[in-house]
């Protein structure tokens, strides 16, 4: 059932190219508040190439994103910064900042892009690092952290930005199959929290468990988009019942 | 790091094989020099003679290296920047300083480009101050007012800088992708990314480097006797013309710059292992 709030990030026909390979070919996506979308798909199926045109990371060619309904201006940095310090994004490979301590590179962000002073910058960056369980690892340099730990860090740092929306790409696909755990518990958390989330993801189980939107993505398009257990259990194109294999066939 | 497998996971060496003899070695050599100096008039003399150029050659690298790394710095983000006027302009200035050598870089700076500048500023100043109703201040500027010595630093720093660039822009190019888009994707702008996230780490992973560079730049600070600014190799050689006492001179020159470098160098090693410790 399709919720009747207005989208909190919504892109429209967005195309993105790498010299003759078309990474994305005209998709639209409505991102509604409270809501977890899960996108899947195959290997180059343009997943990671969407969830970065909605932060700008990757410059789309064609379409546009708007945030809370407002067009975000490609060519003017400082509405790219604005639009980008409103869209959390949690990586693969965490991309923790290895000079600074935990609590500095949660810290960081708040104090120089919202301006907080030292004091209530760092009290936000422990709440935030509470919440993901590692209030006890505020002074530990991220060098010091598992890889679990790293990535828990890492969404706290997204968090601490207080964002509309918080992108994940392939949260887990870097970790130990026994750290991946720790991670998708915390994102179970936040998705019961209500954040608003868009994951990349190849764990379906996760998307399953998590997501109340499910996307489907094969050769730049998206093939098929719907709540969760009706993508999930029963697609209805032939490439999405290709994919989830087994699990859709019987 | 390079040798076969047993060396590249060593035990760890007992502390007389930790032990810095070099350092050892070197001191004691010093202490003998120092006993000599205290001992031996003539010695005394050319010590005193040396340290009174001191000075001068601490002067001239403490204000060409900052100039140096700033004007590095500048060249490494515009080698670095989308823009590429700014690219084509860094990459004229690294290529070119880089491959002429100092000696000859400082005569060009000291006898062309300075005087160059003076003609300029002081055309300039004909052209504008009538504009604003004044006399031109710089009427009786003459290039033999600029003191060597600033041309020396100038031509030092420009030198230098061609070489920071190179440093520095390796530096922030080896850094993972991955930590300027994390910066930008929390709202930093590309100013922020730069203070913030990318120069500091870019600083740690080239400060060995820089070491060496501010080594070089004082040993090649003896460059400046050539104009007849007295430092300590100036001293050494108006000594030298004077007496043709050249091996106790010489001796005593040698340790004075082996004295700056090795303090440098340890100074280094010591801001290296304190930031070690920290970011793994």
């Amino acid at each position: 059932m399709p919720p009747e709030t207005a989208p909190v990030l919504e892109a429209r026909g967005l195309v993105k190219r790498y010299g003759t390979l078309v990474a994305l070919d005209g998709v639209s996506l409505a991102i509604h508040p409270g809501r977890v979308t899960a996108i899947l798909g195959p290997s180059g199926s343009g997943k990671s190439t969407l969830l970065r045109c909605l932060n700008f990371l990757v410059r789309p060619e064609g379409g546009e994103v708007r945030l809370d309904g407002v067009f975000s201006d490609l060519d003017q940095a400082r509405a790219l910064d604005a639009h980008r310090a409103r869209v959390g994004m949690v990586f693969q490979q965490f991309n923790l900042f290895p000079h600074l301590r935990v609590r500095e590179n949660v810290a960081l962000a708040p104090r120089v892009v919202r301006r907080l002073g030292p004091a209530a910058a760092n009290t936000l960056a422990e709440r935030h690092l509470a919440r993901v369980g590692l209030a006890d690892k505020a002074d530990a340099f991220p060098g010091e952290l598992s890889g679990g730990q790293q990535q828990r860090a890492a969404i706290a740092r997204a968090l601490a930005m207080e964002p509309a929306v918080l992108l994940c790409d392939e949260p887990t696909s870097a970790l130990d199959p026994e750290l991946t755990g720790e991670v998708l518990t915390v994102l179970r958390q936040l998705a019961a929290e209500r954040v608003t989330m868009v994951v990349v993801t190849h764990d379906v189980a996760f998307a399953r468990a998590a997501a109340q939107e499910v996307v489907f993505m094969d050769a730049g398009r998206i093939v098929e988009q719907g709540p969760a257990e009706q993508v999930l259990d029963a697609p209805v194109s032939e490439r999405a019942r290709r994919f989830f294999g087994r699990e859709a066939v019987s | 790091m390079i040798g076969p497998d047993s060396e590249l996971t060593p035990d760890q060496p007992s502390l007389l094989a930790r032990a810095p003899w070099w350092l050892v070695a070197l001191a004691l050599a010093g202490v003998l020099l120092g006993w000599r100096v205290s001992t031996d008039d003539l010695w005394r003399e050319i010590a005193a003679r040396l340290a009174s150029g001191l000075g001068v050659t601490l002067l001239v690298t403490a204000i060409a290296f900052p100039l140096a790394l700033a004007l590095g710095l500048a060249s490494a983000l515009a080698l670095v920047s989308p823009h590429p006027v700014r690219r084509q302009v860094a990459t004229l200035y690294v290529q070119v300083v880089r491959g002429l050598p100092v000696l000859v870089q400082i005569f060009i700076v000291a006898f062309v480009l300075v005087p160059l500048g003076v003609e300029v500023v002081r055309a300039l100043g004909s052209l504008l101050a009538p504009l604003l109703g004044a006399e031109n201040p710089f009427a009786g500027l003459r290039a033999s007012e600029v003191p060597m010595v600033t041309r020396v630093v100038a031509a030092l720093a420009f030198a230098y800088g061609a070489f920071e660039a190179e440093t520095l822009r390796g530096g922030l190019t080896s850094l993972a992708r991955g930590q300027a888009e994390a910066a930008r994707a929390l709202g930093l702008s590309r100013g922020q990314a730069l203070r913030h996230v990318l120069l500091p780490q870019t600083f740690r992973r080239v400060l060995p480097t820089l070491g060496n560079d501010l080594i070089c730049l004082l040993k090649d600070s003896a460059l400046v006797s050539v104009l007849g600014v007295r430092d300590i190799t100036q001293e050494a050689r108006l000594y030298q013309s004077a007496t043709f006492r050249y091996s106790e001179s010489l001796v005593l020159l040698a340790f004075f710059y082996l004295s700056l470098t090795l303090l440098v160098a340890l100074a280094v090693r010591a801001l290296e292992h304190r930031l070690r410790r920290h970011a793994a």
